[in-house]
């Protein structure tokens, strides 16, 4: 059942991104962008990773739609035609994706027991997480007690660059708003 | 059972993706997206009781507000233009 659901949803995922490249239409391209990240966040779930489904919601279908329709303000709805035909960059992707594909072949298969990652350390933490820190969910206990100061670390670099993008974003508006107005005055004398 | 509704739960997020991409209008698709979001958090809840762990539906109510974020922001896009207005009055033109 979980690996329907799996297939599913992962051809879903294929499909949807075939409709953000061919799409001309930037705002169409927005909402299938917050689509994506649904279908992704359910992913996850299914994959019993909820944390980062909920990291995905929250950033890729909340954060980043409002972002980008911040930005479609300043730009125009319709994307421009490609001058050439985009030959190197598929050869790079391409490229790109094999060299992704060969290194899974180095990888054990998936959720084997005898991995590293499950030998050495992992268990240290699945043992100790409750006498150490008294939380329950091992991941939390290892991004807020274990890490602490490394999260603390993250939250005050991802705050510093809300501060910046929000600066940023006051100066482009009050710009773009300058703008349209002058057009306006343009096209009516 | 449960197993049953997320056949009807995946088959509708398939139909809901169709329309998405199809949409004439963006409306359409805007309208797509929100339900997808429903679907997503309804695939959510039905997957937490097929695996035994129905401690999922607390992220439900996390999803439904993002879904309402997102078509709130879309529907300020619309009204005034632009995100950064500060609403109350009426848009210039």
């Amino acid at each position: 059942m979980e690996s329907l659901i799996n297939m599913v949803l992962l051809s879903l995922l294929a499909v949807v991104t075939i409709g953000v490249v061919r799409l001309r239409n930037l705002f169409a391209v927005i909402i299938l962008g917050g689509i994506y990240s649904f279908l992704m966040a359910s992913v996850l779930i299914v994959l019993d990773a909820v944390d980062v489904a909920m990291t995905e919601a929250s950033v890729g279908a909340g954060i980043s739609t409002v972002l980008m329709l911040t930005v479609l303000y300043m730009t125009r709805v319709e994307e421009a035609k490609p001058v050439h035909t985009p030959m190197l960059p598929i050869f790079v992707a391409g490229g790109t994706g094999a060299v992704l594909v060969y290194g899974t072949w180095g990888l054990p298969a998936f959720g084997l027991a005898d991995t590293p990652i499950n030998t050495h350390v992992g268990m240290a933490y699945m043992d100790l997480s409750i006498p150490d820190t008294g939380i329950p969910n091992v991941v939390t206990s290892v991004l807020a007690s274990y890490r602490g100061f490394d999260t603390f670390g993250e939250t005050t670099v991802v705050f510093t660059a809300g501060i910046g993008v929000l600066l940023l974003l006051r100066r482009g508006v009050s710009l773009a708003r300058l703008r349209r107005k002058q057009q306006e005055e343009e096209s009516k004398s | 059972m449960f197993t049953a509704a997320t056949l009807a739960v995946l088959v509708s997020l398939i139909l809901l993706v169709a329309r998405a991409l199809k949409g004439p209008t963006v409306f359409d698709r805007l309208v797509a997206a929100n339900a997808i979001g429903t679907a997503a958090i309804l695939l959510l809840a039905v997957v937490g009781f097929l695996t035994g762990r129905p401690e999922f539906l607390d992220l439900g109510i996390t999803y439904g507000l993002l879904n309402l974020i997102g078509t709130l922001a879309v529907l300020k896009y619309f009204r005034f233009g632009d995100l950064a207005h500060s609403g109350g009055e009426e848009p210039e033109d």
